[in-house]
């Protein structure tokens, strides 16, 4: 009897399926348990070959020489002397890659070398290709540029004033690249019924990701007219399209992009780089295989990173604290290019109804070009930065209130399974629990604002701060109805069990999450599956490891390829006993009877029995994610499949003296619905603690600008690794992580995101610590040493205890936001669209 | 720009000798992965700044990036490749595995080089002792602890002791 295609009919409803009957293993057999992650022998033998690990015979070297100039015309590039220097086999400039590209459809505004307009000090403008890679650099130095220097905007209060020059001939206008303006509810309403309403600028100064590998790419256009790049990407679904259109007339199909392991991605390996799509030119052009390692000052140069952002936020809460009205403001500095920018203009208004119900909500949003390393994303997306404005201010509302922060918090928590104001679904909501957690763990109640004092004579003090993150974006990046993560499995007679999909493993432990799901649902060893990534000539499409998506989307994508092929196995297994197929399990590398266990066989066996019956195994999982309830124009940032919550007490101890402080101990609660495997959801909370007390204490993107004879000298402050700081080993303080579990029905097991969430309360908390302890305010992220100084100098001579940007025209750029796109709120009867909005032209779906 | 003339010398790493032509400005690092393919030793700046590179000449952890090749011959050098005992991973490497002490993986050559010489010099580290042994590796995805339990755990393992890692460290608190 021949079975029916599983792929072709609807996934059975969960309560039919035999899944229910391994309920009867007891507790689930992999998922949660600390197992190993698929890759980590290879990992810790040094045996993980990354980019750079890879050569090839007949391999070129290739370099970059990058612009010197922060803003200009590129007038002359004369590369002959380059040319004529022994070993050099190809040089590309511009004109030989004239396409546009970007990752955002919307913002297509790089070139993979610039034609004519440089943007920034780093823009490329020349590759060079040698057999040797000093040979490459020595013939870079031989390219004479003759540049045309263009005025330098250098800030958002700069661009916002200057029309001209213009970095783009796209945007809303002058250097303006975005405006956003949101209004959901009545906010005249809210503020008329706040009994407390306060006012407070912020500003979060850049930084970047720094992660340990630096970008590499090898290229291979081989004899078959086909070409190969091997990449340090967290997208190869992304890079692959920008190779086919700027590569063009090379069809997709004869393109492979292959990510390989990402030593550390954090959002900076995401867009589409002028390096990968030059190293495929130049191997297409000599016909040899490309390789291109960057130098540490270069990764500055791709940047990505997070935006500065300067932000204004009124808020208005009622005598118990509740918040009635919330109208905010945000100044993005884009630096030179789009990038995510569009999107990460959207996150800077979009999350802050998922941790705290906003009745009445006000988002205006700008982004603007100037000429510095483009921004993009960075863990945390967009929503960093006003995390820490929205953390800070309720410290201080309730500090206005003379309410506790935790109650505080607590009151105002978005209730779960609720559509916020702004029209995002929250399903689990843990925030609750968390909180509860660190004020328990650290002895909030007991210790806060009583002032203790060290040995040493520094001043203890505690804050809190909370967070939400998203579980994946709910909409792809370029607009088209396909699913967002595929996985193809493959079941062999030897007992192999095969996991194809397209996503990328950046360290955060993707491709065992595959191994762990698929292992749960066929009761087998994750260890023995063998999971094959990011290929695009092998693997289906998945969109890549960026906004947390993977364990949600690729999770449930690998679920439905397992179950369907254990639906599969199931049937034959239950023909051969003689059993009906809802009574067969598998546990324990076994497919055995419910009712009696000993009757049974070996998965492998059991893969076999099924074989023979069916012929070969194979069956595919995809995933989509749900539809958004947000209609308005601007709704597609923000939406998720569900949200993570995140609660943090940190510990700081401050010298009244000097502002020097340092943080011992740390508190973190993370909600991720279920952890898929506990030791590593915990090396993912704890490399967020890590990452935030970097951005919190010392990390920062920051431009020098000086002048020299007479001429403005603009130029990145930092681009090393020593200068650069970052937490080390000695910095990093005891942490308590508790995590929280409350599943989510859309995740598979219940999981939601992890690793991204708790990395945005940190820097709010160190901020109300530092309060807590010397009662100053340090409005501005990094909190350093000398700001804390600054501000407590200021309380000391009877100023205003605050250190931060100033809320009047002197500090906020007067921008014309036009007018707002109106949304009536689910509780004034709305139905997600803007009634304001004129009517858009529907896009045709690709 | 000539090519400075290629030297011959012979390098004991990991206890094998390995003749290799190189020009003499070459450091140990490069030397190590272009011309021996010994890749499990990485770079994060070449600057001696990030510790990446850390490999052991004689016994000591130095920076490859910083030491000229010609300076590491007739001495002992030894890689990440050198950890491990045939297929059987030594026990910092298994416990770093358990722990999920490597996330991305990259930076873990060189810290499993920093330790395993602070561990053969101290059979039983305080977290500060280990804290200022790795003090000059970093780390983005970590947050150092999981590498600073698996360290301890290894140690423990290799005094002879039954050691398990804490249920906090795993589960949280």
């Amino acid at each position: 009897m021949a079975l029916e295609n599983p792929n072709t009919v609807s996934p059975k409803d969960r309560d039919d399926a035999p899944w229910q009957h391994d309920k009867k293993k007891g507790e689930l057999e992999h998922i949660g348990k600390p197992i190993r992650k698929v890759d980590a022998r290879s990992k810790v033998s040094g045996l993980t070959q990354f980019a750079d690990d890879l050569t090839m015979p007949r391999m070129l070297h290739m370099k970059l020489l990058r612009s010197t100039m922060a803003h200009a015309e590129l007038a002359h590039i004369d590369t002959s002397k380059a040319a004529a220097l022994p070993g050099v086999k190809g040089i590309l400039t511009g004109k030989d890659m004239p396409t546009p590209f970007g990752i955002l459809p919307v913002s297509q505004d790089e070139h993979a070398l610039c034609p004519d307009h440089v943007r920034f000090v780093g823009d490329p403008i020349v590759a060079i290709a040698a057999t040797e890679e000093e040979t490459a650099w020595d013939a870079c130095r031989l390219v004479e540029v003759d540049y045309r220097e263009l005025r330098t905007i250098g800030s958002i209060q700069e661009a916002a004033a200057n029309d001209e020059p213009r970095l783009h001939d796209y945007g809303v206008r002058g250097n303006v690249h975005r405006l956003e303006n949101l209004e959901f509810g009545d906010l005249e309403d809210g503020f008329k019924r706040a009994d407390h309403i306060r006012e407070d600028t912020f500003w979060f100064e850049g930084n970047t990701h720094l992660p340990m590998e630096q970008h590499a790419s090898l290229a291979h256009f081989d004899k078959d007219g086909k070409l190969t790049i091997w990449s340090s990407t967290q997208t190869p679904h992304y890079l692959h399209r920008a190779l086919a259109r700027v590569l063009h007339p090379l069809p997709a199909n004869r393109i492979r992009v292959i990510a390989t392991p990402n030593g550390g991605g954090f959002g900076g390996k995401s867009d589409p780089f002028n390096h990968e799509i030059c190293a495929a030119k130049m191997s297409m052009l000599t016909g040899r295989p490309v390789k291109v390692a960057l130098t540490r000052e270069e990764v500055f140069w791709c940047h990505r990173g997070r935006h500065p952002v300067l932000m204004r936020s009124k808020i208005g809460v009622s005598k118990t604290g509740r918040i009635t009205a919330l109208d905010f403001h945000s100044f993005l500095d884009g630096g030179a290019y789009g990038s995510y920018g569009t999107a990460s203009t959207f996150y800077t208004g979009a999350l802050q109804t998922v941790t705290y119900a906003v009745e009445n909500y006000h988002f205006r949003g700008a982004r603007f070009f100037t000429n510095k390393a483009p921004c993009g994303p960075k863990r945390g997306h967009g929503t960093v930065q006003p995390r820490f404005a929205m953390e800070v201010q309720l410290d201080k509302v309730a500090c206005d209130l003379n309410i506790d922060p935790a109650k505080l918090r607590l009151d105002n928590l978005a209730p779960r399974e609720s559509v916020t104001a702004n029209y995002l679904r929250i399903g689990s909501m843990g925030l609750a629990a968390c909180i509860e957690k660190v004020v328990e763990g650290s002895g909030w109640n007991e210790r806060r604002g009583k002032k203790e004092v060290t040995k040493e004579g520094r001043i203890r003090g505690l804050g809190i701060a909370c967070s939400s993150y998203l579980s994946g974006a709910g909409l792809p990046i370029y607009w088209n109805g396909m699913p967002h993560s595929g996985v193809q499995l493959q079941l062999d007679r030897s007992g192999l069990c095969t996991v194809f999909c397209g996503s990328t493993d950046i360290g955060q432990g993707s491709d065992s999450v595959l191994g762990w799901i698929v292992g749960e649902v066929l009761g087998i060893n994750p260890l023995d599956i063998k999971v094959v990534t990011a290929d695009t000539d092998l693997t289906p499409v998945d969109l890549g490891s960026y906004s947390s998506r993977v364990t949600v989307m690729t999770g449930n994508a690998a679920m439905q390829a397992a179950e369907r092929a254990r639906d599969i196995v199931a049937k034959g297994v239950a023909k051969k006993l003689e059993i009906p197929a809802v009574r067969v399990v598998f546990a324990e590398g076994r497919v055995f009877d419910a009712e009696d266990p000993d009757t049974g066989m070996t998965f492998q066996e059991a893969v076999g029995v099924a074989e023979a019956q069916v012929g070969t195994i194979g069956t595919v999982g995809s995933y989509t994610p749900p539809k958004s309830a947000a209609k308005f124009r601007g709704g597609g940032v923000g939406p998720s499949p569900s949200y993570s919550y995140s609660a943090t007490v940190v510990e700081v101890e401050v010298d009244p003296e000097t502002g020097i402080y340092s943080v011992p101990k740390v508190w973190m609660a993370h909600d991720i619905g279920r952890a898929l495997n506990a030791a590593v959801a915990m090396g993912q909370i704890e490399g967020s603690i890590y990452m935030g007390l970097g951005e919190a204490m010392m990390e920062e993107m920051a431009y020098r600008d000086r002048s020299h004879k007479g001429k403005r000298v603009f130029l990145h402050k930092i681009p090393s690794m020593l200068e650069y700081k970052s937490p080390s080993a000695l910095e990093m303080p005891d942490c308590v992580t508790y995590v929280v579990e409350e599943p989510d029905k859309n995740g598979p097991f219940g999981a939601k995101e992890v690793g991204q969430g708790p990395l945005l309360p940190i820097m709010p908390a160190v901020a109300n610590a530092v309060f807590d302890a010397v009662g100053v305010r340090v409005d501005e992220n990094p909190i350093s040493f000398e700001k804390v100084f600054a501000a407590i100098q200021a309380k000391n001579e009877g100023k205003d205890p605050r250190y931060g940007p100033a809320g009047d025209e002197t500090g906020i750029p007067d921008v014309n936001f036009g007018e707002s796109l109106k949304i009536k709120t689910p509780w004034q009867g709305g139905d997600g669209t803007a009634w304001n909005e004129p009517k858009r032209t529907k896009k045709a779906k690709k | 720009m000539t090519e400075p003339n290629k030297v011959l010398a012979t390098f004991q790493v990991n206890g094998e000798p390995h003749e290799v032509a190189f020009v003499p400005h070459k450091t140990l690092l490069e030397v190590l992965r272009e011309e021996m393919t010994l890749t499990g030793t990485k770079h994060g700046c070449e600057l001696g700044e990030c510790g990446t590179c850390t490999v052991q000449v004689d016994g000591t952890p130095v920076l490859s990036c910083l030491v000229l090749a010609v300076d590491a011959v007739g001495k002992n050098v030894q890689t990440v490749e050198g950890l491990a005992c045939g297929s059987d991973l030594a026990p910092l490497q298994d416990c770093m595995a358990d722990l999920g002490a490597a996330q991305c993986g990259y930076c873990t050559p060189g810290i499993l080089m920093a330790a395993d010489a602070l561990l053969k010099d101290n059979v039983r580290p305080t977290r500060d002792e280990i804290k200022e042994a790795l003090a000059g590796n970093l780390c983005r995805c970590t947050g150092y602890l999981k590498i600073f339990e698996a360290i301890e755990l290894a140690a423990a393992r290799m005094r002879g002791e039954d050691a398990e890692p804490s249920k906090e460290s795993i589960y949280g608190s």
